[in-house]
């Protein structure tokens, strides 16, 4: 044993005065602000220290962050979701989150069902569709268990196009539905009839110009796409500006070389620069084919993917596979549109924290001076977020740099058991939706994910793997 | 000498940072010529020129491209170093005023500090033994001042820390004096050639205190926690302890402190301090010295006397003990015959009462030993009386009377008032994470007790003792004048105490 001859060093963890004993007497002490971890939860914490420092997670976790940094997304092209998706047969919805049935569906993504239902011309007005979804006639299923994910609702349907994008170093692919723009649109639960002929519209004319432009583009990598976007001031998840306008200048010169006619190109260019989240659903799709390189590595307690579905917020990690570790879906602390407050807000939907599970998002805030005003009003509050989430990261993206920070990389690679010890939660940046279906978007803000889902992962995690 | 090149997909990096990256390759020992650029068509054409790079490369304007001509070996060395400058956390200090968060776990902590060699765990019980454990698996000693940890997660992170060659001391270890800093409650003491292990608290500080008096120093003092030396457990912290201060060159003699270990635990404990190489001083508080018997090991009979024999053995000639003379005694009234004393110190109460009841008859305690009985109402005394307030049933709810004095003087008045109290016995505990003066609030009720009975006619005998240094924060001598101004008696040490309270009572009774 070498301790007498070091120079002693002290972790104090508790009563602070034996702290200030050993420092008085020349000592040095570090102060360790403790809490109890994983909310408290005694299963959890055992668990949690019999994988700490555990040699066969380490290194399950440094196979996953390889996985998940060497991944390289790359818009391949855009499809109905029928051809594209594998198992979106017959009368098969997605939705965003964790598993949910149609009873417990939160108002938004009720509305967005009936409104694909409508839009799939299954039903022919919304009490009818209601019916045929409580029927059990269609089936609903995680957008996520189909290499999926969709903002707010999440809702795709079979005719409705989806982004495909190829993960180029393992060829696996992962998809997204296109983004509405703002105001009534089905993922927040809209479903009026002007709602549906845009559906239709951009099932028609913007996915033929989208299909044509890419077949003449090639493959888009989306990742330089990203990295860009995070200097000009976006970070991909509640602000995506900048990436936007990116796209669309990759987009413009294979457009007009394009097969597509002017009318359409018109209509399609008229439509994406009119949305400043165009690039949202794209950037969530790319995050997903990142995150699904990282996937079913035994052992790995990072974190795949964290999803909401309006009543459960749901994390998945890498050594625990499919299964689902859900806790009630918090409420957002944001800032709300006049007229709207907290009592009107749905608690927290989407699968866009797959930005976050990425590095990305509330990760990347220090990229996004704009919008700080969600996490405290200065850019330094941006920074001290990007930096506590560096706590509980395995590592960080080289591949996506933030200037403020002296183009560190961001943190990611979200470890449940940093997340379950510092008490440090993966925030989140996001919109808020109104909690009946249909009026929209109220709001955004900041969330974070629920300590407990971390807590029921570690134990599962736990139980995995054999005491060693 | 050997040319390499690495892509790095979509890794775009600005041409200055990449000039810099460069400079620090081309410093590494072994390496000839180095290129950070990203792959563009126009970098990759002045690459070729340079003859840095052979053959075709598959790389785009947003891949990183490093090129190296190095030596075998220095190649590696200087990838790593690109992967560490790739994966840097910001500096401190970055970014303007903002104040770098305190670290919130123990990983954490060992980001800033990763020289960190301890862990000192004073949790709720509930939370310590998963703390313990992982700071065990991080590669960190343990001290484990929480108590109430069940005894099968002490005894698998005992387990845990034995095959890893690390210490855990406790749960329950209340005091620990490790290469000179103090733990927990621990007294300030010189340094010196006398390494300590150790099953009780207060029976460590009042050796190391006492040794500290004598003139010797402390090399090590570890503590065990309470339920080290029970079967269950099997000695695992006092074996490992022994064993490092057995092959630590700064330690030349040994001292063990315990109450009576498991008989097969104290076996082995015993079987082994023979094998140390050093002189071993035993004191099983209360034990027959008769059991402790083998090659260089030497048996005491009190706390004091462990300290004795320490510095006696150290200095390689018999210490002389201790005498501060014998204070006056009182003139006791009729009826005044009763020990009441009131302990902070654990140890210390089970020495007295062990002391007590050997020469006196009903001696009760609520942590009866030897021929004491217990108390029906530990509230209560009867005949002789000694409480440790310090045990559970006093302390639920309630700080330990160390760091709150109150239950303590409430008892002390009440024990005062009754006619039949010859002697009040009191035990007083400096040190880190005591009281800050004891003295300060004790000497007064200790001047209205006497004051109070002899407004009854009565003379009320207090005595006891000051476990402390000169160098301790509250610091000995100022604290013992003070107890000494207010009227009360002062020996050197618990076992002189006890016998002093003994023998007035014993005065009473003849």
């Amino acid at each position: 044993m070498r301790l007498f001859d070091e120079t002693l060093e002290v972790l104090n963890l508790g009563l602070g005065t034996f702290a200030d004993a050993i420092e008085t007497a020349g000592g040095r002490a570090i102060r360790i602000e403790w809490a109890p971890p994983a909310a408290g939860d005694h299963a959890a914490g055992q668990a949690l220290a019999r994988l700490v420092n555990d040699a066969r997670v380490e290194a399950a976790n440094r196979t996953a962050f390889a996985a998940y940094l060497a991944a390289q997304p790359v818009l391949e092209g855009i499809a109905p979701a029928r051809e594209a998706v594998p198992g979106m047969d017959g009368r098969r919805i997605l939705h965003a989150g964790p598993p949910i049935a149609w009873a417990h569906m939160c108002g938004p993504m009720q509305g967005a069902i009936i409104g694909a239902i409508l839009f799939e011309g299954w039903a022919a007005d919304p009490g009818s569709a209601g019916h045929l979804a409580a029927s059990g006639e269609v089936a609903f299923a995680p957008c996520h268990h189909h290499g999926a994910v969709g903002p707010m609702a999440g809702v795709i349907s079979p005719s409705m196009p989806v982004w495909i994008v190829r993960e180029a170093t393992r060829g696996r692919r992962s998809f997204s539905n296109l983004n509405e723009g703002l105001g009534k649109v089905l993922r927040f639960g809209a479903n009026g009839a002007e709602v549906i002929a845009r559906l239709r519209w951009m099932a028609g004319p913007l996915c033929r110009v989208l299909d044509a432009t890419l077949r003449q583009a090639g493959g888009i990598e989306l990742k330089p796409l990203i990295a860009q976007a995070l200097h000009m001031g976006d970070e991909v998840h509640n602000r995506n500006a900048a990436a936007t306008s990116l796209l669309l200048r990759r987009l413009l010169p294979a457009m007009l070389q394009s097969t597509a006619g002017r009318d359409d190109i018109t209509g399609a260019v008229t439509f994406i620069a009119g949305s400043d989240h165009f690039f949202l659903n794209l950037s969530m799709a790319a995050c997903k084919a990142m995150l699904d390189a990282a996937r079913d590595v035994p052992a790995s307690s990072m974190v795949t993917a964290m999803a909401r579905n309006g009543v459960a917020f749901g994390i998945q990690l890498s050594g625990t596979g499919d299964r689902w570790f859900t806790a009630p879906a918090p409420v957002v602390d944001g800032l709300f549109f006049p007229g709207y407050s907290t009592a009107d807000a749905a608690p927290d939907l989407g699968d866009s924290a797959i930005t976050e599970t990425a590095g990305l998002g509330g990760f990347a805030m220090a990229a996004a001076p704009a919008i700080v005003n969600f996490v405290g009003g200065t850019p330094d509050d941006a920074i001290a977020n990007s930096e506590a989430m560096g706590h509980i990261t395995l590592g960080r993206n080289g591949g996506f740099t933030l200037p403020a920070m002296n183009f560190t990389g961001t943190p990611a690679g979200i470890d449940a058991r940093l997340v379950a010890d510092t008490r440090l939660l993966p925030v989140i940046n996001t919109g808020i939706a109104h909690r009946e279906a249909g009026i929209g978007q109220i709001g955004a803000g900041i969330t974070h994910a629920p300590p407990d889902c971390f807590a029921q992962a570690l134990v599962a995690l736990a139980a995995a793997l054999p005491d060693g | 000498m050997a040319r390499l090149a690495r892509i790095t997909r979509n890794f775009y990096r600005d041409s200055v940072e990449l000039m810099q990256l460069s400079a620090r390759l081309l410093a590494l020992p072994g390496v000839r010529r180095a290129s950070a650029v990203m792959a563009s068509p126009a970098n990759l054409a002045l690459l070729r020129e340079a003859e840095l790079l052979a053959g075709e490369v598959d790389a785009g304007p947003n891949d990183l491209l490093i090129a190296l001509e190095a030596e075998e070996g220095a190649a590696a060395a200087a990838l790593a170093e690109v992967d560490r400058a790739f994966n840097q956390a910001p500096s401190a200090g970055q970014g303007g005023g903002r104040r770098q968060m305190p670290p919130r776990s123990l990983e954490m902590a060992l980001e800033t500090a990763p020289a960190a060699n301890l862990a000192l765990i004073s949790t709720p019980g509930d939370y310590a033994a998963a703390e313990a454990m992982k700071a065990l698996r991080l590669g960190l000693h343990v001290m484990i001042f929480s108590d109430n940890v069940p005894v099968a997660e002490e005894i698998v992170l005992k387990r845990y820390a034995a095959a890893h060659d690390l210490l855990v001391m406790g749960p329950d270890c209340g005091t620990a004096i490790i290469a000179g800093v103090p733990l927990g409650f621990a007294n300030v003491v010189r340094r010196g050639d006398i390494g300590l292990v150790a099953a009780s608290g207060t029976g460590l500080q009042q050796v190391t205190c006492l040794i500290d008096r004598l003139g010797g120093g402390i090399s090590q003092a570890i503590g065990t926690g309470g339920h080290d030396l029970s079967r269950e457990v099997g000695g695992t912290t006092m074996l490992h302890g022994l064993a490092a201060l057995a092959t630590d060159p700064q330690t030349r003699v040994i001292v063990l402190i315990s109450k009576p270990p498991a008989p097969e635990v104290a076996a082995q404990v015993l079987d082994r301090a023979c094998t140390a190489g050093k002189p071993v001083i035993v004191n099983f508080v209360g034990a027959d010295p008769q059991t402790i018997a083998g090659d260089r090991l030497i048996p005491a009979r009190t706390l004091e006397d462990a300290a004795l024999l320490a510095v006696g053995a150290a200095a390689g000639r018999p210490c002389p003990p201790i005498d501060d003379g014998l204070p006056e005694l009182p003139r006791l009234a009729p009826g005044q015959c009763h020990v009441r004393g009131l302990y902070s110190g654990g140890t210390f109460c089970y020495e007295a009462t062990l002391l007590l009841a050997a020469s006196l008859p009903d001696v009760h305690s609520n942590t009866p030993v030897g021929a004491a009985r217990p108390l029906a109402d530990v509230w209560q005394s009867r005949g002789h009386t000694l409480v440790d307030l310090g045990d559970d049933v006093f302390t639920r709810g309630r700080p330990h009377p160390m760091i709150d004095p109150r239950l303590r003087l409430e008892r002390l008045a009440e024990e005062a008032r009754d006619p039949t109290t010859a002697v009040i016995l009191l035990d007083i505990v400096l040190g880190f994470g005591a009281h800050a003066d004891p003295a300060g609030v004790i000497a007064p009720a200790i001047e209205a007790a006497i004051a109070g009975a002899r407004a009854a006619g009565r003379q009320l005998a207090v005595v006891g003792f000051v476990c402390g240094t000169a160098a301790d924060p509250q610091n000995l001598a100022r604290q013992q004048a003070r107890l000494r101004e207010a009227g009360m008696a002062l020996t050197a040490s618990n076992a002189q105490a006890a016998l002093l309270a003994g023998r007035i009572a014993a005065t009473a009774g003849g």
